[in-house]
């Protein structure tokens, strides 16, 4: 077969997939950029106001509110979900009995879809009947409304995350069993403890693995949404449930305005750029790649 | 195989599945097209009603269809209906017939998404003096006619009278006055031995849908008459105090723990008919999940109270209203109203509003109607509807984000971190140049013709 015959079969078999992409992503995001400086209720067409939008958005203290739940909810589940999903992976690395059952029970909690893990944890977290409270109280430790509080709704949020973090640790436990045999022994027999092992081998091993789940929990943080709209649909009590996903959901879908909703979108997308350039940034001297790259 | 060959014969292999699944889906589209009637005008109707609902309007669909032979009504039952709606107008193939609530005409008749009934009205002959006035209204807005009404609702205080006796209270001695209400709350509520409420008389927020309109009560509006924000007057303020009041009497946090271990409003641990709530805010609909769910329930439904010193204000009730709008772009709008206005006949209406368990938007019912509706509460809330003091939802295009600034706002208010003084002067403050910038561009586009 000729270059261009194969270079045409090339193109032929990859055609579906650049149509899906280029209508279902690319006219999008394209679509969106524009949108954001119009006034666009999706069933007008859509009007130029410039950065009418973005001048809004600055002075809407509700979408302050949201980016500033956001961004607590982040830096909360974020390092959580990170040191406690390493930590599983860790335990569930050694060669133990029965290991395989251990890996399938602290993986299962992340096959649950997203609706009966919230409809779960709602009952769990409930004020006067919740299996949460009635522990807490056996211990004689002071209860608290999870779910109406609006000091305690993010935290709620935070432990269902850490609890659905089957997958992260799952590539972490990929990640370990990467690790060479040969560097762990030598630095045994050089006498380092088994702490300094993991601190000083293991961990600058699984740096790469680190960086891309620190990278996507990043991602998946800030975009958090079907787990709280679930349970607090208006991000209620005191909207201290109300993150930009579900605010971003509502102008669009429930208030009419597509373009505000729009001027969202692109801010957030510039947020996540921002951040995830700044942690690959952080990453280029912290992170280890066996082959130097 | 050369490889040349295999893919050749692949491609063609996977081109040939393709057209077959696109040939096969095209055919079954076609076979799912019930009575394909092609010497019929096909008007497709989109309602967001299911089970008997959706059933009591098919019965009349296929009255109407069966009545004359050049339309035929195809109906479909749609979830989200309102959504799939506006993405149906947005892309130029909108139904031809959409059953909308009285909520959302405003802002669909903003974004020029409806079309006006008022010329079909006069050729048919109907006008508002054939209805209980308010459900006219609902359908008119900037002076049209948008929509007619399909079915109607009505709010007022359910009790539970069993409840009254076993604390020595007379099963009819159910509050007439928001005074008469508070102290019954007092003399219902109970307590467990843990300190946590098991039983309370009456929630403000449960079922929590009207919460927005308790200033309603004290002779307070949201909105006037000329379309300001009236969200901080002083009758506002008196209203969401009583709204306070709870959270202050039985406490905000307990209050909190309690709804949250109520139950689903569509379920038999529905908090007024598992008996954990004695007096409820609910509407004529209720009787049909009472009978659902709990049919040895002992009720009964009276007006919501009034504060004492505001007789003026007895007889206050939310009004709700399914309406039968034609939207913009439809390809048979001619067709749509033939149907619509044969709704509006009495004998269609009343059997109608019957299989749906409610009461009549039309002012002249026959004898018979309420003899034969199952729902015996339906003439009460008919008789309801018609008060002076019958509230709509504010017919503003941006009342759904309106909505969530309150809800916001309550939320502050119950829980007790502002005073219902401060959380309204904060929406009021908030709102107006939300308002003031939806105002400027609806007219910016009336300008431009958009």
């Amino acid at each position: 077969m000729n270059a261009r015959r194969e270079a045409m079969y090339g193109y032929l078999f990859t055609l579906p997939w650049m149509i899906g992409m280029s209508v279902f992503m690319l006219y999008p995001v394209v679509a969106s950029c524009w949108y954001s400086f119009c006034d666009y209720s999706v069933l007008k067409p859509p009007m130029w106001i410039g950065l009418a939008n973005y001048q809004e958005l600055f002075q809407d203290e509700v979408f302050w509110q949201a980016t500033r739940n956001t961004l607590v909810f982040a830096m909360l589940s974020l390092p959580l979900s990170t040191v406690v999903a390493l930590a599983l992976a860790v335990l569930l690395n050694g060669k133990v009995r029965g290991q395989s059952v251990y890996r399938a029970l602290f993986f299962m909690p992340s096959l649950v879809p997203v609706v009966p893990v919230a409809v779960l944890w709602f009952w769990l977290f409930n004020g006067d009947h919740g299996i949460i409270n009635v522990m807490l109280h056996s211990m004689h430790i002071p209860t608290v409304n999870w779910m109406s509080n609006p000091a305690y709704t993010k935290w709620a949020i935070v432990v269902l995350t850490v609890w659905g973090g089957g997958n992260t640790m799952l590539i972490y436990l990929a990640g370990l069993q990467d690790v060479p045999t040969s560097l762990l022994e030598a630095s045994e027999l050089d006498g380092a403890s088994g702490a300094q092992r993991f601190r000083h081998v293991t961990v600058p091993m699984i740096s790469p693995v680190i960086l891309f789940n620190v990278v996507m929990g990043l991602i998946g943080s800030l975009q958090v949404f079907a787990v709280p709209y679930v349970l607090w649909p208006t991000g209620s009590p005191e909207r201290s449930a109300y993150f930009y996903a579900m605010y971003l959901f509502d102008n669009a879908f429930k208030f009419n305005k597509m373009g505000y909703a729009c001027a969202m979108g692109v801010l957030m997308f510039l947020m996540i750029l921002v951040l995830t350039l700044a942690l690959l940034k952080v990453g280029e001297r912290k992170v280890h790649y066996q082959d130097g790259g | 195989m050369k490889l040349s060959n295999f893919i050749s014969a692949s491609a063609f292999k996977l081109t040939a599945v393709a057209i077959s699944a696109v040939a096969l889906f095209a055919y079954s589209e076609k076979m799912a097209e019930r009575n394909p009637r092609k010497d019929r005008v096909h008007v497709t109707y989109w309602e967001g009603w299911t089970a008997f609902e959706f059933e009591a309007m098919a019965a009349i669909v296929a009255d109407f269809n069966r009545s004359q032979d050049r339309i035929q009504v195809d109906i479909l039952s749609e979830s989200d209906a309102v959504n799939k709606t506006m993405m149906s107008i947005s892309a130029g193939l909108p139904p031809d017939v959409a059953g909308l609530g009285n909520p959302d005409i405003a802002h669909f008749v903003d974004d020029h998404a409806l079309m006006p009934l008022d010329d079909f009205c006069k050729e048919k002959g109907i006008n508002r003096s054939q209805y209980t006035p308010i459900f006219w209204d609902m359908g008119v807005y900037q002076g049209h006619v948008w929509s007619l009404p399909s079915v109607p609702a009505s709010t007022a205080l359910f009790y539970n009278p069993s409840m009254f006796s076993q604390v020595g209270l007379k099963p009819d001695a159910y509050p007439k006055t928001i005074e008469e209400l508070d102290a019954l709350d007092v003399k219902l509520s109970k307590l467990d031995g843990e300190g946590r409420i098991k039983q309370i008389g009456f929630l403000p927020s449960e079922p929590g849908w009207w919460t927005w309109a308790f200033g309603y009560y004290f002779g307070g509006k949201l909105i006037d008459a000329d379309g300001n924000l009236t969200v901080n007057s002083k009758e506002n303020i008196r209203g969401f105090d009583w709204v306070a009041s709870f959270s202050k009497r039985h406490g905000s946090d307990a209050v909190q723990s309690f709804k949250q271990g109520l139950g689903n409003f569509s379920s038999p641990q529905n908090a007024f008919m598992a008996q954990q709530v004695v007096m409820e805010m609910q509407g004529v609909w209720m009787y049909n999940f009472i009978h659902t769910f709990n049919p040895s329930l002992s009720w009964r439904v009276v007006p919501f109270p009034h504060p004492a010193d505001r007789p003026d204000m007895a007889n206050v009730t939310m009004v709700e209203e399914n309406n039968l709008t034609i939207p913009r772009g439809a390809k048979h709008p001619r067709e749509a109203f033939e149907f619509i206005a044969f709704v509006q006949q009495q004998k269609e209406m009343e059997k109608l509003c019957c299989g749906q368990l409610k009461f009549s938007p039309l002012s002249k019912v026959t004898p018979e109607f309420y003899q034969k509706n199952p729902n015996p509460s339906a003439k009460f809330f008919y008789e309801l509807s018609g008060s002076p003091n019958s509230v709509p939802a504010p017919k503003v295009g941006y009342w759904q984000e309106f909505q969530s600034e309150l809800s916001a706002t309550i939320d502050s208010i119950t829980l007790l971190s502002r005073t219902p003084k401060e959380a309204l002067d904060h929406l009021q403050e908030r709102m107006k140049p939300k308002v003031e910038s939806y105002r400027q561009r609806v007219e910016q586009r009336r300008r431009l013709g958009l």
